[in-house]
């Protein structure tokens, strides 16, 4: 583990020096993102601003809702967001030198990128946390603080867990890539405001099939203190860390299962 | 070092935009042949033969559709990791190193993903330094380099972790005459001092004579030839051609066991099977004969009756 994780660092440094070797197209990447972040961040207080409550939620708690998906989800597409690309590279064969190389293809594909530009993201998330706490009267007990450092890490992998197996479809279709994006895009969407918001269905749909109620909204009603509006039992709002072991695993294997699909191309 | 029984791959593609077709290919057919360390082994075929196909079954690239394969003992596709570290592998057609990065951080990379020991390390990349002489250009990112350099660069990667076996997929691919040379130099020096087993796929029968003592012929996904340059010479090439300067210009010899394949005036050529010294005789008796030649096939000439079977 600790090897993997010095892998890693030494492939993303690489990927980072690639980066700057264009500084320029670099610079302005990182200025485009941060801009289009901004003005998100804009429309986002222009609709907390102008509804004082969503349900039985503040404009302070959904916009603390709002940041802690926001920030799991940026930090995730920092992390592996370059997923979006991997078809490319079961389409044109490439895959090829990552197997005859030793180490974990997953280890290798993960870290075979960096989106430094994506930081800005995260930063937007900061921005709108730091809001919400302005507005909040937290009060912190250990248990929520645990709650809160355990939940953020869960979330980053159970999204990226959504993420690997909707690429692992590359290995099949070898055009995946629309399909991984509906899937996760549409997911932090929801994600993002409460979720008795939305229909039963989607709620089971979502609950079940796609746990990202476990990524933000259970914990997130713990840290708060709200009982759950559905009354659902108060064990979800510590489920996450098992979630993102059982969605690790699934992603694992599939990806495992995926991988010796793997056709290759000729040459 | 590798054995192979009845490997067998097939691809399924769906073919047109609307009315996807399934269609089968079948890359290849039940092939059989072993390998032993320490051997040189080219592998050669038409375009589409299934040469890459092979490679990649062999390297755990691909998992096979059928039959056994086993490389130093392993399972390719079930024990890639343990494999990769003994082998090295190269692809013509592909790039492995870091393209834009110097040359020199590549090798640093590939160090820690192989965990390759410093001492270790410094040693072999100051050899390949040497041999391939890499000094020139170790500092230049990748997508600077010229195909030549790029090669010399993809090669010390291949063989930086000491691998006890490599597989080169057209190694030589688009290489200059000098550079072809000093990768075949390369190739022979860490097959004879190190003991590497190599085996490598080309279309440059160039390399198979200079290098191989042994040769593979695929063709539509089975094994048409295994054995040495001379018996494919002799089995394929049994007719060779005795090449005669006569006094003057003449009508075409008839001579028995050999056809006048060309006249350019006093010039003759015979094509003949068997012994030479005869058919010079039987000549001599016919004509008298200022000079003379025995012209062997060339392996390239070889190879396109093969292919035309
Ligand atoms: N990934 C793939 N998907 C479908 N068909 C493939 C794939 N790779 C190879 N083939 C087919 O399998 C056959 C063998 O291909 P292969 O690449 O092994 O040939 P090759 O001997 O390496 O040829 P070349 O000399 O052109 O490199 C070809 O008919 C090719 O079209
Ligand atoms: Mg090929």
């Amino acid at each position: 583990m600790v090897d993997a994780v010095f892998v890693w660092r030494k492939l993303v440094g690489a990927q980072v020096r690639s980066q700057l070797q264009y500084r320029m197209s670099f610079t302005l990447d990182v200025f485009g993102s941060f801009w289009i972040s901004f003005i998100d961040f804009l429309v986002v207080l222009t609709i907390f601003h102008n509804i004082s409550r969503l349900n039985s939620w503040t404009v302070h708690e959904v916009a603390f809702l709002y940041a802690l998906s926001s920030i799991t989800f940026a930090f995730t597409d920092l992390l592996i967001g370059h997923l979006d690309q991997f078809p490319q590279k079961i389409r044109d064969g490439n895959f090829d030198i990552v197997l005859v190389r030793p180490r974990g293809t997953l280890l290798q594909i993960v870290a075979s990128d960096f989106a430094s530009r994506r930081l800005a993201r995260v930063l937007q998330g900061t921005i709108v946390l730091v809001y919400a706490l302005s507005g909040l009267s937290i009060h912190w007990t250990a248990g929520r603080v645990a709650v809160l450092l355990v939940s953020l890490p869960s979330a980053v992998v159970i999204f990226g867990s959504v993420w690997v197996v909707g690429a692992c479809v590359a290995f099949w279709t070898t055009d995946g890539g629309e399909f991984t994006n509906a899937f996760t895009y549409g997911g932090t969407t929801m994600a993002q405001y409460p979720f008795d918001v939305y229909g039963t269905w989607l709620r089971r749909l979502l609950g079940y099939f796609v746990p990202l109620a476990f990524v933000c909204y259970f914990p997130a009603l713990y840290v708060l203190g709200k009982p759950d509006p559905l009354g659902l039992p108060r064990a979800l709002d510590f489920l996450s860390p098992a979630v993102a072991a059982a969605a690790a695993c699934v992603a694992g294997l599939t990806w495992r299962f995926a991988v010796r699909h793997y056709r290759s191309a000729g040459g | 070092m590798i054995e192979v029984e009845n490997l067998s791959k097939r691809f399924v593609v769906r073919r047109g935009r609307f009315r996807r077709e399934r269609h089968v290919v079948d890359a290849v057919k039940e092939i059989s042949f072993g390998v032993e360390r320490g051997e040189l082994l080219g592998y050669l075929g038409p375009n589409g033969a299934g040469k890459s196909t092979t490679i990649k079954m062999l390297t755990g690239i691909l998992v096979p559709s059928g039959g056994r394969v086993s490389v130093g003992g392993l399972d390719p596709s079930r024990k890639r990791i343990e494999l990769a570290r003994r082998i090295g592998a190269m692809f013509g057609q592909r790039v492995q190193l870091w393209w834009d990065l110097p040359l020199l951080d590549s090798f640093q990379l590939l160090r820690h993903i192989y965990k390759v020991p410093p001492g270790r390390y410094r040693e072999s990349l100051a050899r390949f330094r040497e041999v391939l002489e890499l000094d020139a250009f170790i500092h230049t990112p990748v997508r600077q380099l010229s195909l030549g350099q790029r090669i010399r660069g993809e090669l010390t990667a291949a063989m930086l972790h000491g691998p006890e076996l490599l597989f080169l997929d057209e190694p030589t691919i688009g290489l200059d005459v000098v550079a072809k040379q000093r990768v075949r130099d390369f190739l022979v020096e860490i097959n004879r001092d190190d003991g590497v087993t190599v085996m490598l796929t080309t279309h440059d029968l160039g390399d198979i004579e200079r290098l191989c003592n042994r040769l593979l012929v695929i063709d539509h996904g089975s094994l048409i030839w295994d054995g040495g340059i001379p018996e494919l010479k002799e089995r394929y090439g049994g007719e060779r051609v005795l090449v005669v300067d006569l006094e003057g210009p003449s009508e075409p010899l008839q001579v028995d066991g050999a056809t006048v394949e060309r006249v350019e005036g006093p010039r003759q050529w015979l094509r003949f099977r068997g012994s030479a010294s005869e058919l010079t005789a039987r000549v001599a008796a016919a004509a008298r004969i200022v000079d003379l030649q025995v012209q062997e096939p060339d392996i390239e000439e070889i190879v396109r009756r093969i292919y035309m079977r």
